[in-house]
Formats: structure tokens, C-alpha cells, sequence
């Protein structure tokens, strides 16, 4: 069948639509100028700016720890939740609850956890912070996880229980090698939410050093400047980078089960 | 040795198994037959741990099973889907039980070894499941099963994922391995084709009931109720009551000849089975048998299906006869058996 040359172009206009922003930001980021808007050269000038600034290396540090940090909890943690809501329960109610805070809106969540830090009167900084990234991000590995889970074969557990092996040794040895491709894949966009989330840090951190978005933010309430455009060009790519092997994660894992 | 006694189970409103009692022998090769959703398969489920009965007590030589976790049971379970776990090589899903129970790496290497060998996977030891052949992976499954040396071996359908030729081949090889290993075997089968080969004895089940515990050959020739004359091989069922003689009375047909199993009263609603190859074709002019027209002749090889339509039974009477058979589609003819080759039983339907 021949198909219309014209139908192409609102499918091409929609890619332009999305990624031409982002395509000037990298132009950008190469800059020689000084402005943000007007390209003049090619350098690299901006990205060696960036690595002699103190803040925003101290930024991208604290954000390298509340990223590593939450996503060890979300991992673990949302791998169980996944499991005991798939092996254990069948309450349709419980499994809302439990992915709740994946669709919930960042504000509410970032309000809530203020009110509750202060009620309990923790001291904020980097790890309260790394608590509330786990919150949410556990929820995505959960969802992530437990697609994985309901694909996977129940008779496979009853098998190693009927020669021999008791739950714990059944789970490790069973259960989780099937789920590893789905949990590393949770993992890594666990790691690239929380590496660029800005709402629930800013309100959670209290006076400690801030993350990278923070200081973002606080740079362009003075104005954007080429720096920051080089800033984001290597955001992107780690983000890119994340993303692209969790998708890969779960295409190798899926193309094992259905061998 | 297997004691199973009063098990019921339900789910929810539909009683999956209803009162069952049943005894199976050691060394014996136990067949459980019938229909899908018969409640065979949670029988099988119950005897493994998997589930857990609503009433009824399962013992193993004497000890009660039901208090023990699935991994604590001295019982295997094939499953019909093999569950072989894919991660690992034959080998390793060979070992798997064998390292449960912490025996020393010398002895495990040599028993996975042998077990491969009986089954013929030796050179398969290092594959995945993924690059087995089903019949391979079947064997892989069984070798598994038997390595632990388990006092009870369950099989959930071990043959219905395999295609024909192969199904054949693994019948043979089954009833080999229960004869060498010794190993007491219970297998659920909807095919009753595979329980008759397969097994000594066999328990039909119909809607969570066993209808009838008997050896084969006993239950093809001397079906005692009315669901395994219809289930268990071809059969021509007459409707009537009983006569009080070797007959069954016939509202259509007058007396039929046959043999009562059991003492009927006289005018009970009776059933009365004649198997295709007991039934004689005999000429128009006969004095004896039933009237009728020969609608269809089936050739299968050694034996040729005719069936005879005969005015006022529902369906045609089914004929098996030696050979190609000598009579043609629209020829009138005669059908007769003989009382002691029918039986008569109770019609509780």
C-alpha cells in the first residue's frame, strides 16, 4: 500500500515539537559567546566553568548520594512489596495503595513529608531527603517488578518447594534470578527520577547543602547562562544513558523468558 | 501405603472434591481418570501440599501428611508444565533437590549422573531447558522427580504436551522407569486411553466423586456405573429397567440380553452397556437381533467400524468388526450380542 507522503509530516512535526528544545540546549551548551541565546562558536570553555565551580560540584555530589542512596532502599524494598503483593495477597485495594505514590502529585507528597518530619521532629538534611525519593521511587520498582512477576511462572516456586526447598531458599534461589532483569530495570529509573527531582528535595532538605537541582534553581533566578546549558547536556546524557540500559534490561529478560 | 480418606475440598460454591477415599499399594502404578475439572488435579495437589483439604485425612504408611509443608513431604510432583527453571543448566535442575537436602558434592555429582544416564540425557547435561526438545525437557522433568528418590512420584498429565510419536515412546519409557526404580506412581490423566496402558489399577472420577476403583481390563469389560460404561472406551448404552433376569426390559427393543453386576431390584431404572466388538452383524433374515440400516463403515486397518442405525435408539449402534468388513453403506442387517458379553447396571441418573 502507498501511503500519503503528507502523513508523515505531522509525525515529523511532533518529534521537532519535542526535541527541538532540547536540541538547542546542547547547541548552546557549546557556546564560545556568553549569552544563552545567541550561538557565536564552538567551545568547550563552559563545561570547564562547570567543573571549577564549588556548588555545583558539591551539588552534584549530595545528589549522587540521595540518588545511590534511594535507589538501594526503593530497590529493595519495592522488589518485596512486588513480590508480597503478587504471591500473597490478592486484595485489588492493597496493590492501589501500594503504587500510590508513583502517580501522586510531587507537591502533595513533598507537603506531607514536611508536616511529617516535623511532627516527628527529625532534623532535615541529605538523608530525609533520601527517605522521601525512596518513598516514591519504590513505588515505580514495585510497578516495574511486579509485571515482571505476574508473567512469571507460579509452578516454577511450587517446583523447588516440592524438592525440598523452604520460602526463603525458594525466593533466592527461584524467584528472584527470574525477576532480575525487572528489578535492575526498576533500579535504574529509580536512580534517574531521583536524580533530577527538585519539588520534594527542595521542601525536605532544610538548611543542608542542596542538590543539583536546587542549585540549578537558585542559578537561574539570576538568568540562564551557557553554563547551566552545559549542566543540562550532561544531565540529559546520564538520564539518556539510564534509561536506554533499563530498556535493554528488560528486552534481554524477555526475550530469555520466552525461550 | 497412600491413604487417602474422606477428602473434600471446595471452592467457593463448586465442590472440587467431594468424600473421596482411596487406597494405593506400594510399587503400584495408580492412575486418576476423567474429564478436565473433574477435581483429579486438586487431588493430585492436596497428596503434594499445595493445597489443603476442607475435610478428610491423607497419610503416608501410616503418618499423617496434610500437618507437613510441600518441602517436608517424601513426595515428588511432575508438573505439566515440567517447571524447569530456566536458569539453570539440566544438570543443576537435576542437583537442585539433591542440594536441599545438603548431601556431599561427590554424591550428588554421581546420583545427577546416573539419573541422566537412566533417562538418556547424559550428553544434555550443560544445556538450558530453553534448547531441550519437549520430549527432553519431559525426561529432564522426570529425572528431577526420581533422583530424590521420593517414596511417591505424582505425574500432573506427564504426556499431553508432547505430539503423538513422542507420547508413544515416553509411554514405554514410563512404565520402564516405574519398573526399575520401584518407585510408587500416581498419575493423572484426562486420556483414558494412557490410564489403560499405563496403569495396574485406575480410579475414574466424575465431578469430584470416584465412580470406580478397578484394574483395566476390569473396568472396561465390567463398568459399574453408568459414567464409566459412557466414559472409559466406545460402548453402546441401552435405557430400560431391570427384569430380574439376564436381561434389561426395553420400552423400544422388548428384553435385551445381558449380565446384571449387581442385584437389581425388578423394575429399577436399569443401563444396559455392550462394548462395539462384542456386537455381531448378522443377516436381514436372522431370527434373532435388531433390525437396522448400516449408515457408515470407518476402515481403521486391523478392525473396521460400521454403524447401524436401528429405529428408535437415539444414535447409531456402533459395530467393530475384523478386517475391511464385507458390508456396504444402506445395507440392511441385523445386530445381537450375546448376555454374558453386556452388562446390566443400576441407572441413578
Amino acid at each position: 500500500m502507498r501511503r500519503s507522503k503528507l502523513l508523515y509530516v505531522p509525525f515529523w512535526a511532533t518529534y521537532v515539537f519535542l526535541y527541538l528544545p532540547i536540541v538547542v540546549l546542547v547547541v548552546m551548551s557549546f557556546n564560545s559567546g556568553d549569552s544563552a541565546y545567541t550561538y557565536e562558536g564552538f567551545s568547550l570553555k563552559w563545561y570547564g566553568e562547570l567543573a571549577g565551580d564549588e556548588r555545583i560540584r558539591t551539588g552534584l555530589v549530595n545528589t549522587l548520594i540521595v540518588a545511590a542512596g534511594s535507589t538501594a532502599i526503593a530497590t529493595v524494598l519495592g522488589t518485596l512489596l512486588a513480590v508480597g503483593l503478587s504471591r500473597y495477597t490478592r486484595s485489588k485495594t492493597l496493590d492501589a495503595i501500594a503504587l500510590m505514590p508513583a502517580v501522586l502529585p510531587d507537591l502533595v507528597l513533598a507537603i506531607g513529608l514536611l508536616v511529617f518530619y516535623n511532627a516527628i521532629q527529625l532534623t532535615l538534611g541529605l538523608y530525609s531527603v533520601t527517605l522521601a525519593h525512596a518513598l516514591f521511587s519504590m513505588a515505580f520498582v514495585a510497578a516495574v517488578v511486579r509485571t515482571r512477576l505476574s508473567g512469571s511462572d507460579t509452578s516454577l516456586e511450587e517446583a523447588s518447594r516440592d524438592l525440598g526447598a523452604g520460602p526463603v531458599t525458594t525466593f533466592l534461589r527461584i524467584t528472584l534470578p527470574q525477576l532480575v532483569p525487572g528489578i535492575v530495570a526498576g533500579a535504574l529509573l529509580a536512580f534517574t527520577l531521583s536524580l533530577d527531582e527538585f519539588v520534594i528535595a527542595f521542601f525536605t532538605i532544610g538548611n543542608a547543602e542542596p542538590t543539583l537541582p536546587i542549585v540549578i534553581y537558585s542559578m537561574v533566578r539570576f538568568g540562564v547562562t551557557p553554563k547551566i546549558n552545559a549542566l543540562a547536556a550532561i544531565l540529559l546524557l546520564v538520564s539518556f544513558t539510564a534509561v536506554i540500559a533499563g530498556q535493554r534490561m528488560t528486552r534481554i529478560g524477555e526475550s530469555r523468558a520466552q525461550d | 501405603m497412600l491413604k487417602i480418606d474422606g477428602v473434600t475440598r471446595r471452592f467457593g460454591s463448586v465442590t472440587a472434591l467431594d468424600d473421596v477415599s482411596l487406597q494405593i499399594e506400594q510399587g503400584e502404578f495408580f492412575a486418576l481418570l476423567g474429564p478436565s475439572g473433574c477435581g483429579k488435579t486438586t487431588l493430585l495437589r492436596i497428596i503434594a501440599g499445595f493445597e489443603t483439604p476442607d475435610e478428610g485425612r491423607v497419610s503416608l504408611d501410616g503418618e499423617d501428611l496434610l500437618s507437613k509443608a510441600p518441602n517436608r513431604r517424601p513426595i515428588s510432583l511432575m508438573f505439566q508444565s515440567y517447571a524447569l527453571f530456566p536458569h539453570m543448566t539440566v544438570a543443576k535442575n537435576v542437583a537442585y533437590g539433591l542440594e536441599r537436602e545438603r548431601l556431599p558434592r561427590q554424591e550428588i555429582k554421581q546420583r545427577v549422573g546416573e539419573v541422566l544416564e537412566t533417562v538418556g540425557l547424559s550428553a544434555h547435561a550443560g544445556r538450558r531447558p530453553a534448547q531441550l526438545s519437549g520430549g527432553q525437557r519431559q525426561r529432564v522433568a522426570l529425572a528431577r522427580s526420581i533422583v530424590k528418590r521420593p517414596r511417591l512420584l505424582l505425574l500432573d498429565e506427564p504426556l499431553s504436551a508432547l505430539d503423538k510419536k513422542v507420547r508413544a515412546d515416553m509411554q514405554l519409557e514410563l512404565k520402564r522407569l516405574q519398573h526399575e526404580v520401584g518407585i510408587t506412581f500416581v498419575v493423572v490423566t484426562h486420556d483414558q486411553e494412557e490410564a489403560m496402558s499405563l496403569a495396574d489399577r485406575i480410579a475414574v472420577f466424575d465431578s469430584g466423586r470416584v465412580r470406580q476403583v478397578d484394574r483395566p481390563v476390569a473396568l472396561y469389560e465390567r463398568p459399574r456405573t453408568p459414567f464409566v460404561a459412557g466414559f472409559v472406551g466406545a460402548n453402546n448404552l441401552f435405557r430400560g429397567t431391570a427384569s430380574g433376569l439376564d436381561a434389561l426390559k426395553s420400552e423400544e427393543f422388548g428384553m435385551l440380553p445381558g449380565t446384571p453386576l449387581a442385584e437389581l431390584a425388578a423394575d429399577a431404572p436399569a443401563l444396559l452397556a455392550v462394548r462395539p466388538e462384542k456386537v455381531e452383524l448378522a443377516d436381514e433374515s436372522a431370527v434373532r437381533g435388531m433390525a437396522g440400516t448400516v449408515v457408515d463403515v470407518s476402515f481403521y486397518g486391523g478392525v473396521s467400524h460400521v454403524s447401524v442405525e436401528v429405529p428408535g435408539h437415539p444414535g447409531p449402534i456402533l459395530v467393530a468388526v475384523q478386517g475391511a468388513g464385507s458390508v456396504r453403506t444402506g445395507a440392511k442387517v441385523k445386530v445381537r450380542w450375546n448376555a454374558e458379553d453386556a452388562v446390566i447396571m443400576a441407572d441413578d441418573q
